[in-house]
């Protein structure tokens, strides 16, 4: 049926592909597994995502136990950990901080770089641009597995016999480069390298696609001054990955030959066990200079596309145009710039000339500009809207809170004589795990919310949804909030246990606390994967456009076939946010609406262009056009 | 007509890039190796500053082997000519040259190799010599790459499919390839300067 409406309407041979992709036979394998749609793509990517947060959370429990409840008997654990846990039920010293390492990979690259990026924009882009599919869903699915592999590989050096990667998610040499300088640095670091390597070309496959497809597969209609800020901020996060990955994988390949060849990159003047190293002439501070120069894109890699999502979310949930559209575009644009040129602010407290180092606080206490700029937007669009709660705003506030009260701590931060005193601290942790892990962590889960409904036709559920939020929301302030102070008291990160030194026994009832309510706020998690299995399922059927949306993916049937629009690819005649449009019949008009639909709202200069657009638009992407 | 403009920039169908998307795939793919080279060469240079670095000569005949780079270059543009004219015969004719050329130079950094461990500049030592061996085995892999590409290219004109109305994989290769040789140019040029 739904076909001959196709032919009818269109009876063109470029739309031949959506036929057939209807019509072709999908064996299970080519529809689940090796599919290169991007909505099973994008939804890969999700439950891989899923499936590490759950077990880089888990390792912050267990260390976190340590941390909170130095004497507890974790006899228990011995099950699952093996021999982790010693005779005495103590955490064995050196996993303490492999599972340090492996949480801070885990979050950071498979979480929110895969978890995040490729779960949003494999689904978002096409949708929202109004693309039948990726530019290459080849080389998308090729991204996935690449990263299904790499995740296998780190997954598997979790449980080999010597530990996996110890030396922290920075990986600074010489403690990665030697592999006689702790059991981790030995198979560990070498999986921990061959799985980034993996990861790195399945980002940059990943991303090299992202962008292709926004720059050239955008429907008629959508300039780039008129897509929505969730499309904006996917593509700047790609064009980061793909200026940044390759430095790391740099610094990763040399690093590998420091490590397997014997060269002396990063390794100089070494004494292990009374004996001298061979290497000479090798600089450690090289190392950090090449990860940073990826370290510190990374971490607004995990931040914009949760940026992207709130914009959309709470335009959407305010009943507001976003305030400051253009000014969002600038400072996205900004921040994608600056974030290149920001690395040193990691490395002030490593003998950097203090001159540089006074060039890089500058540079960096300007980054907070576009940042404000972007604060100040989210509220002005709160201001006076008529806001709806559902649970995907309230993560997307939650999300504006927190890159707030992390963002300040970062000013503290970029500033060169403070460093000092706060540099690889609590402090640290607190400022990062608040600016980029749960503003990351909540964009995303925004996300996940908002878009459940387009993913699998179905709503989750609105009171588990609440509960979670209230729950992870003041549990990341309990645990984060106080690690200011133990970190401002010079506790230093990374340490098995404090209650050796009595300067810092003092903190045993914050500590205490802190561990208290990271169990809980873990426990919140797990309700949310309940709800989102569970509603997979059983959840309440969603209707087209559950939130009255504005973006075009909510314009495509409740479950988009392969191929998206069953008919013609939808044409764009306004920007993303016609909200509560004065003289409007509606609250909303999405974005496929011309102008000569609604003469009540439409502002003077807003009308339809002379001549209808064409149908060439949607097609690009068959002709190689010259 | 002011009017009309003013319309033209609020209304008017947007045109997207008129680029193919493989081959605009293909530039951010280079941008992203350039990322890779800029990375080792800023690496070299802060390096280099630190002192504790020998000094090498640069072997006589990289001169010989970015002769050889550069003639393949031309080749390779020889061949994207050819396919736009319809040339059949010359596409393969100089895409085979191309191909010999890439093994050339290929074998000429290999011997270069051999004369850098007769100076003894070696692999494992003093960095210099680390970073020397690193760019050129880096630039080599890709040449491998890129030799990869055109023989798949040769082997789609052999089956006559690369002509004037189907020339996106053969410019892609072309693009490719000079990218190749203008990155060996840049290495030449910086290792001269730095070594
Ligand atoms: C107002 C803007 C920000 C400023 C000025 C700032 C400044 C800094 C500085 C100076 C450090 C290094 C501290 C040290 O190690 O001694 C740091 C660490 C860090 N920042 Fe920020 N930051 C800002 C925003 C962000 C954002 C938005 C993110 C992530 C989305 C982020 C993530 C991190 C991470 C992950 C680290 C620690 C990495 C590690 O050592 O493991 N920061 N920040
Ligand atoms: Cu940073």
């Amino acid at each position: 049926m739904e076909a001959i409406d196709i032919k009818s309407r269109e009876g063109e041979i470029h739309h031949g592909d959506y036929e057939q992709m209807e019509h072709h036979h999908e064996s299970f394998l080519t529809k689940y597994i090796f599919s290169t749609d991007h909505k099973t793509i994008s939804k890969q990517f999700l439950i891989s995502g899923i499936f590490w947060a759950l077990i880089g959370g888990s390792l912050s429990i267990v260390f976190r136990l340590q941390l909170g409840f130095p004497d507890l008997n974790l006899q228990w654990l011995q099950p699952v950990l093996g021999g982790w846990i010693t005779e005495t039920g103590k955490l064995d010293t050196e996993f303490y901080l492999a599972m340090v390492t492996m949480h801070g990979t885990i979050m950071v690259f498979f979480v929110l770089t895969a978890g995040l990026s490729g779960t949003f924009s494999n689904f978002l882009i096409p949708l929202q641009i109004g693309a039948r599919d990726m530019a290459s869903g080849f080389l998308n699915m090729l991204s996935y597995w690449f990263f299904f592999a790499s995740s296998v590989v780190m997954l598997t050096s979790l449980f080999i016999e010597t530990g996996p990667a110890s030396g922290g998610w920075v990986i600074y040499p010489p403690l990665s480069a030697l592999p006689q300088a702790m059991s981790g640095s030995g198979l560990g670091m070498t999986l921990w390298l061959v799985s980034m390597a993996l990861f790195i070309i399945s980002s940059l496959l990943g991303s090299i696609n992202y962008i292709t497809t926004v720059i050239n597969l955008r429907t008629e209609g959508l300039s780039m001054t008129r897509v929505p800020l969730t499309i904006w901020a996917f593509f700047l996060t790609a064009v980061i990955g793909v200026l940044a990955f390759p430095v790391l994988f740099s610094a990763a390949l040399l690093l590998i030959f420091d490590r397997s060849f014997g060269t002396s990159f990063f390794l100089s003047e070494i004494y292990i066990a009374g004996e001298a190293l061979p290497n000479v002439g090798g600089s450690a501070i090289l190392f950090q200079h090449l990860f940073w120069f990826l370290g510190h894109p990374e971490v607004y890699i995990v931040l914009l596309p949760a940026l992207g999502i709130t914009s959309e979310i709470i335009a959407t949930n305010s009943r507001k145009p976003i305030f400051g559209y253009r000014a969002m575009i600038g400072s996205l644009l900004g921040i994608t710039i600056l974030s290149f040129v920001v690395w040193a602010h990691h490395m002030f407290i490593t003998g950097m000339s203090p001159f540089l180092g006074t060039i890089f606080m500058f540079l960096t206490l300007i980054i907070a500009v576009p940042s404000a700029v972007k604060v100040f937007n989210y509220l002005t669009t709160l201001w006076k809207g008529n806001i709806i709660f559902t649970p995907a705003m309230l993560f997307s506030i939650g999300l504006v809170s927190f890159f707030i009260s992390g963002g300040i701590t970062g000013i503290y931060l970029g500033n060169t004589a403070i460093d000092i005193q706060l540099h690889d601290t609590y402090f640290i942790v607190a400022h990062f795990h608040i600016v980029m892990g749960s503003a990351s962590f909540f964009g995303m889960v925004a996300g996940i919310y908002h878009w459940f409904p387009k993913m699998f036709g179905r709503m989750m559920d609105a009171k588990l949804g609440y509960i979670h939020f209230w729950v992870s929301f003041v549990g990341v302030y309990m645990v984060f909030f106080p690690m200011h102070y133990i970190g401002m008291a010079g506790f230093p990160r990374r340490y098995y246990s404090f209650t050796n030194f009595d300067a810092f026994s003092g903190f045993t009832d914050m500590n205490m606390m802190i561990s208290t309510a990271a169990i809980i706020t873990f426990g919140a998690q797990l309700l949310f994967v309940f709800n989102f299995f569970y509603s997979i399922f059983k959840g309440r059927k969603a209707t087209a456009n559950p939130w009255g949306s504005n973006t075009l993916e909510w314009t495509a049937p409740i479950k988009p076939g392969h191929g998206n629009w069953p008919g013609k690819i939808p044409l764009v005649y306004r920007w993303p946010y016609d909200y509560s449009k004065p003289g409007a019949k509606e609250d909303f008009i999405p974005q496929n609406v011309p102008f000569s639909q609604t003469p009540e709202s439409n502002l003077p200069h807003e009308k339809d262009p002379e001549e209808t657009p064409g149908d060439e638009g949607a097609i690009v992407l068959d002709e190689a056009k010259e | 007509m002011m009017m009309k403009q003013n319309l033209d920039l609020i209304e008017g169908p947007k045109t997207r890039l008129s680029m193919h998307p493989k081959k605009f795939a293909l530039w951010l793919f280079i941008g992203s190796v350039v990322m890779m080279f800029a990375a080792f060469t800023s690496a070299f240079i802060v390096r280099r500053a630190e002192g504790n670095w020998m000094d090498f000569e640069i072997p006589d005949i990289f001169w010989l082997n970015t002769g050889i780079v550069l003639l393949s270059s031309g080749t390779m543009h020889w061949a994207f000519t050819a396919a736009k004219r319809d040339d059949l015969e010359t596409i393969k004719l100089a895409l085979g040259i191309t191909i010999i050329l890439g093994f050339a130079f290929l074998t000429g950094q290999y011997i270069s190799w051999g004369h850098l461990v007769d100076a003894n500049v070696f692999f494992v030592g003093n960095p210099a010599g680390s970073f020397l061996y690193v760019l050129t085995g880096l630039h080599g892999f890709h040449i491998v790459t890129g030799i990869t590409f055109l023989v798949v290219v040769l082997l789609n004109s052999i089956r006559y499919n690369v002509h004037a109305k189907n020339l996106v994989q053969i410019e892609m290769c072309t693009t490719y390839w000079h990218f190749l040789s203008g990155l060996w140019l840049y290495l030449f040029i910086f290792l001269l300067l730095n070594h």
